[in-house]
């Protein structure tokens, strides 16, 4: 695929070029590196700039810009984080952090096994109209969650459930159901017959099959689905903002410190990058899974 | 890995239709295992969706279906400036950012094909998929987007390109020191009463920072008069523990280089000229009459003051940009998978046929990745036509009514102060018969490759 294997291959004369092509020639090697070099500049800088406003004091940002803090690395402080977790696990930020990795966890945990168990049973159970339900539950794919939001807030503040974690948890559970559910099944649908049929021959029971062959030769989706489904809630705004009012994630409470935006950045900017971490962290770490379900959930 | 899960002929090949003894045995173990998703579904989504469907024909007050009001609130949609604005904000949204990120995704997957840090460069440009919109909103509000050069990443860099190209005025801030002088720095300030021929003109200027102060200044001179001509002189008028505005003192330095217009009475310019190093200027040579003396705007010229990122006009391209930072990523992995997946050797035949790179791109590559430029199209389509979160944290409240879009509406009305659950569920129906054709779409492809 290289220019050079290309020339070799070519038959002797070389056919006439259109200039696109002599651009695209040009355009070369080396251009193409400076060219990426600048991008990735551009798609890195704005997170370094937060980072950078978020370890320097609000006065050193304002007069300096936060692109001197990487001149002067004298300039970094550590005050806002300390600030910001003033009071320890009673700040706002650490309970709102807390908050967070409960719905999150909640919110990722529920929704895939209730799918599992409900793939399990579109893949290899049978029971009567199976297919047409399978479809009815993909066709509530396409309900935005926006439909879904005033009747519950209603329905939760009827039952005395309104702004709790558990609310939220089940919302997102819920929402996260239909993609899961088609997924796990396709899923589910490639393991090998013979083995089922050899775990029933052994008198092995649904529940037993599912929990011991099904969930551990599910893991791989399972995991895709899993990191996706964390990130999702640990980055939603919209459900939490609508149906919670104490109980604040992460990006609510940074959300509700907005208004201020000018005056209070020495809050917001490290509050953010703390909201941030768990995110980049799970990124790093699963980034194969990550890019599988992504090619799971959109390709195909 | 995604082979394994498409393949997805229907294993069972039904059981016969059971009139067998014990129908709610036989499937006791179906429904306990659908029953938690039957749950689930049927009360936060299906009851919901209905819910809602009835709500958006009633008005807004209560929780209750009383108030009947027909399509009045479908009506409100079209007629209201905000949802109006949130739609025109939308059809913007549509028509830029699913063809764009493509493109960038396309761009960047082929481009990385040739390099050998290509894994570095996609974790770099794939990492903001991983954070939420709203923070993503929150770092180009905070790092980039700031007016002020001195605080925003952008207009710092346009500001040093300007400086270099288009230098500010030497006076940028100065004012006059006397009430004798009028007028604004744009206009130019000129004397306020006109001046005769062998008048001297004292255009005395404060406001000067030291640095300002040209190199080349030495102490100011009161100017002499000139027969048959106008004099002056531009000086700046401070003396360090005091002096008196309005006359030239030790101490005082003349301001070179300003250009001094003379103005006819009825305000036209009739010459200029530039004041020397002591700060005076003289114009000869001058027919009988009145004039006024002026300091030309140009010497005025301000610093650049930043692009308005964060203004009505713009703020809208300013949110997507941010959001097309986040997507780009996704965009280039899923076409980089597609791209991958391409023959090899159906590359190589078309170049050993003679295609140039171009050619083989136009004509084999980007038609093989047709289907895969699709999703991403329409998976943005989607995703833009719900966007929220990134809008809320780019946007300042001041501009929120300029750059808001529909999801956001829906959120506005119904859970800010205002509780329009009525018009809320207006919206929110109309959000989803906006996405229904694109999913239905998406499920003609499903169908197409299950």
């Amino acid at each position: 695929m290289t220019s050079a294997t290309a020339d070799v291959a070519r038959p002797a004369p070389v056919i006439e070029e259109s200039l696109a092509a002599k651009i695209l020639r040009v355009l070369g090697k080396a251009p193409v590196h400076a060219l990426l070099v600048v991008v990735g500049l551009f798609w890195l800088v704005p997170s370094i700039g937060l980072l950078a406003i978020s370890l320097m004091s609000p006065a050193d940002f304002t007069d300096l810009g936060w692109w001197r803090v990487l001149a002067e690395p004298s300039l970094i402080t550590w005050d806002n984080y300390s600030a910001l977790f003033e009071g320890g696990t009673d700040s706002l930020v650490a309970r709102s952090l807390v908050t967070t990795a409960i719905i999150a966890v909640g919110g990722t945990v529920i929704p895939i096994f209730v799918a599992a168990l409900a793939g399990y049973a579109f893949a290899w159970l049978e029971f009567p109209g199976r297919d047409w339900i399978f479809i009815g539950v993909i066709a509530l794919l396409v309900v935005p969650l926006q439909l879904a939001l005033i009747p519950m807030f209603d329905l939760y503040s009827r039952l005395g459930i309104f702004d709790t974690r558990t609310s939220l948890i089940l919302f997102h559970s819920a929402f996260a159901l239909p993609f899961a559910i088609f997924l796990l099944r396709n899923f589910f649908i490639g393991i090998p017959k013979e083995l089922l049929e050899a775990a029933r021959i052994d008198g092995a029971s649904e529940l037993r099959i599912f929990l011991r062959l099904i969930l551990p030769l599910g893991l791989p989706a399972i995991a895709s689905l899993a990191i996706f489904q964390f990130l999702w809630t640990w980055n939603d705004l919209l459900v939490a903002l609508s149906l919670g009012r104490e109980t604040q994630p992460i990006t609510v409470a940074i959300f509700s410190q907005l208004r201020q935006f000018g005056s209070n950045i020495e809050l917001i900017a490290p509050a953010t990058f703390v909201s941030l971490a768990i995110p980049l962290v799970i990124f790093f770490a699963f980034q194969r899974y990550f890019v599988q379900g992504l090619l799971a959930g959109s390709v195909k | 890995m995604s082979g394994q899960s498409i393949s997805a002929e229907s294993p069972a090949t039904g059981a016969p239709p059971g009139s067998r003894p014990g129908f709610l045995r036989r499937n006791a173990a179906p429904a306990a295992f659908l029953a938690p998703a039957f749950i689930l579904l049927v009360v936060w989504v299906v009851y919901p969706a209905v819910y809602t469907f009835f709500r958006s024909f009633f008005d807004d007050a209560g929780g209750a279906f009383d108030g009947f009001v027909g399509v009045d609130n479908y009506k409100r949609l079209f007629t209201d400036d905000n949802t109006l604005q949130a739609i025109k904000n939308n059809a913007i949204w549509v028509g830029v950012v699913p063809a764009l990120v493509t493109a960038i995704g396309l761009i960047f997957a082929v481009l990385t094909e040739r390099v050998s840090w290509a894994v570095a460069f996609k974790t770099v440009v794939f990492m903001p998929m991983a954070i939420s919109l709203f923070a993503a909103g929150v770092i180009w509000r905070a790092a980039m987007y700031q007016q002020e050069p001195e605080r925003g990443a952008i207009n710092a860099v346009v500001a040093g390109v300007k400086d270099a190209i288009d230098p500010a005025g030497v006076l940028s801030q100065a004012q006059p020191s006397t009430d004798a002088i009028s007028g604004t720095p744009q206009g130019g300030l000129e004397l306020g009463e006109p001046i005769a021929v062998g008048d001297t003109a004292l255009l005395g200027l404060t406001g000067i920072r030291g640095e300002e102060v040209p190199a080349d200044a030495v102490q100011a001179v009161a100017p002499e008069p000139l027969q048959g001509g106008i004099t002056g002189v531009v000086w700046r008028d401070f003396k360090p523990g005091g002096g008196n505005p309005g006359e030239v003192e030790s101490e005082e330095v003349g301001l070179p280089g300003v250009t001094v217009e003379l103005r006819g009475e009825d305000g036209g310019e009739v010459a200029s000229t530039t004041s020397a190093a002591d700060g005076t200027f003289a114009f000869e040579d001058v027919e009988e009459g009145r004039y006024q003396v002026a300091i030309g705007p140009e010497t005025f010229a301000e610093s650049f003051g930043g692009i308005a990122w964060l203004s009505e006009r713009l703020i809208t391209m300013s949110v997507i940009i941010s959001y097309i930072w986040v997507w780009a990523g996704f965009a280039m992995v899923v076409i980089a998978a597609g791209l991958a997946a391409i023959p090899r050797d159906v590359l190589e035949a078309a170049r050993t046929d003679g295609g140039s790179e171009w050619q083989v791109f136009r004509r084999v590559t980007v038609p093989l990745l047709a289907p895969v430029l699709t999703v991403v199209f329409i998976t943005m389509l989607i995703n833009v036509l719900k966007v929220f979160d990134i809008v809320l944290s780019v946007a300042p409240g001041s501009v929120q009514d300029d750059a808001t879009v529909i999801a956001l509406e829906m959120w506005r009305e119904s859970f800010t102060a205002a509780r329009n659950f009525g018009f809320g569920s207006a919206i929110a129906v109309f959000l989803f018969l906006l996405v229904i054709p694109i999913l239905l779409l998406n499920v003609r492809r499903f169908r197409r490759e299950v």
